[in-house]
């Protein structure tokens, strides 16, 4: 009898255990996306909610739609929204190419170093992360502006005499998130290639590859998942990215997570904001399940 | 064998930590400027410090985020150790990619995207439920809730799969209830884990603007909210004196967790 009541308890438990999580990411994270939808399918209005309603009660199971198209027919036909989401796209992907190209060598030799000194590099890396983001972005206005330290230093060595226009440029958001970004990318490239093989790296010699050779035939493919899960993490937030456009950026680096921010708290059209932000869930849709796909492979991996 | 290094990769290694460190190095010495100028050194002073100390506006708002923090640190501590400890020890279940789906997808999501739907869940919620009536603290709170666990569980999530079970076993063996093994058995072997997870999720929610910016209220301003209006305006020393401060409290709470973690393995 007590056996049959702790086994149920234990199950009651269990259960509970799961859903207390499961209950809250459903209720706070994936329920919110879908009134996102709903609303950027109704009209903005002067009121409390500053939306119209999409689904009216006519009794019963029977729901009349008052749905609109509108909100995406004007981000369509406005090339301003075009360019900001293609403009979003090439600054995500040209900072994550930057952040890959910084990041691997240290990854590599963080990962080549004794296991002393590799907690400390490791720590380096990630102590950054560990303070504020938007401090980290402000440091860079300081440098980055006309009468900023970068300049000043570049005029007192003659190297140049006229101030160099760098902050609220696109130079300034590529720097500014590779920056903010780059731990993003370091951590998962040492994971992988702290556990690579390193026979292979001695069979490639022994069989006469040049030390490049090897590199790219052998340590660029065994780095692989650290590489797309790296590429990913720094990919997808960037795109959306707010503070750094804002700070950093000026008018030809328009970002659409700034658009998105002007649509909200300066405009107060809140159907068009979840609007641009459907359209850039749509577009973040196919690098979210590459990450996903990847997460599920090197859990796979580890067991 | 032993690997050779290649030159380059130590000099392209002295980079990146000089892009790393060096804007941050910049920021804490000219917190010591008497000039307000970043291109004039106009001598040592601590004036700035002696400033952000009288300055109410950024005190208020550093005690509502340390409030935020905490609160959202320990319920994302929780929550994040219940769904660790399904996502490990359960073996399969129905829904389990799922779950590990909803619990990695506020890692790289947008904050644009996160603030924006909490938002809209907050007001709908209202409409029909009448509840939250207004937002403030407690809806910040939800939200950096739901958008830490997703750094908890990583962090758990790891240290539970490294966890010897044979020490459970034996109290279960010894008679012990599920609940109580896990009381007094797995929570203190998972204590270094469950403390840097609550410091991540109270970085974390001290660091956010733009989740915090969408989901307050009138009368709820947090630190990284006056920060950043204060820094759209330009250089303003106030703020590397609080730079110099936060960077400080984070480097000794590296250091003293790393000591106590270093302690409980011995």
């Amino acid at each position: 009898m007590t056996g049959l009541m702790s086994k149920t308890a234990n199950k009651l438990g269990r259960l509970s255990v799961l859903l207390i999580p499961f209950l809250w990411m459903t209720v706070f994270f994936l329920l919110p996306f879908l009134i996102l939808l709903k609303i950027s399918f109704s009209q903005t209005r002067t009121g409390i909610p500053p939306y119209t309603e999409v689904f009216e009660w006519a009794g019963g199971l029977l729901f009349k739609i008052h749905g609109t198209m509108e909100n995406f027919y004007f981000l369509i036909s406005d090339s301003l929204y075009f360019a900001a989401y293609t403009n979003s796209i090439k600054i995500a992907a040209i900072s994550t190419l930057i952040c890959l190209l910084i990041g691997y060598p240290m990854a590599l030799g963080i990962s080549r170093a004794s296991p002393k000194v590799r907690n400390i590099l490791l720590l380096l890396v990630i102590l950054p992360f560990w303070t504020s983001f938007l401090i980290r972005v402000y440091a860079w206005i300081g440098l980055l502006k006309n009468e900023g330290l970068i300049n000043h230093l570049l005029m007192a060595l003659g190297i140049i005499d006229q101030p160099l226009v760098m902050l609220h440029t696109p130079f300034a958001v590529y720097l500014g998130i590779s920056y903010s970004y780059l731990p993003f990318m370091v951590l998962p490239l040492y994971a992988s290639l702290e556990k690579m093989d390193y026979s292979l790296l001695e069979a490639a010699a022994d069989l006469g590859a040049k030390p490049m050779q090897a590199f790219l035939s052998v340590t660029i493919p065994q780095s692989m998942p650290g590489i797309i899960a790296g590429s990913m993490l720094v990919f997808i937030p960037a795109i959306g990215e707010f503070v750094i456009p804002d700070l950093l950026g000026g008018a030809n680096t328009l970002m659409i997570g700034k658009v998105l921010w002007n649509e909200f708290f300066l405009n107060r059209d809140w159907p068009l904001a979840s609007a641009v932000a459907v359209i850039m869930l749509v577009i973040l849709v196919l690098p979210l399940v590459l990450w996903q796909r990847h997460q599920q492979v090197l859990e796979e991996r580890d067991q | 064998m032993r690997l050779r290094t290649p030159g380059f990769v130590f000099s392209a290694m002295a980079f990146a930590y000089a892009f790393l460190y060096l804007p941050i190095l910049a920021v804490v010495v000219y917190s010591f400027n008497e000039s307000k100028l970043v291109t004039v050194w106009g001598g040592f002073s601590t004036k700035w410090y002696g400033e952000l100390f009288r300055n109410e506006q950024l005190l208020g708002a550093a005690y509502q985020s340390l409030k935020v923090a905490a609160i959202s640190a320990t319920f994302a501590v929780v929550l994040g150790t219940l769904a660790s400890i399904a996502i490990v020890r359960f073996g399969r279940f129905r829904g389990k990619s799922m779950l590990q789906g909803v619990l990695a997808a506020p890692l790289v999501m947008p904050e644009v995207l996160l603030g924006l739907t909490m938002l809209m869940l907050f007001v709908a919620m209202e409409q029909l439920i009448g509840w939250p009536e207004k937002r403030d603290l407690t809806t910040i709170s939800i939200a950096h809730i739901t958008f830490s666990v997703a750094y908890v569980v990583v962090v758990i999530q790891s240290r539970l799969k490294t966890i010897d079970r044979s020490l459970e076993e034996a109290a279960l063996d010894l008679g012990a209830r599920p609940l109580k093994v896990f009381m007094l058995v797995t929570l203190p072997l998972m204590f270094p884990a469950l403390l840097s997870s609550w410091l991540l999720a109270f970085t974390l929610s001290m660091d956010d603007l733009v989740i915090a910016s969408f989901t307050s209220g009138p009368g709820s301003t947090t630190l990284p909210m006056v920060v950043f209006s204060s820094v759209r305006l330009g250089v303003n020393p106030q703020i590397n004196a609080l730079a110099t401060i936060l960077l400080l409290l984070v480097i000794i709470c590296v250091f003293v967790v790393s000591r106590l973690i270093r302690q409980e393995k011995r």
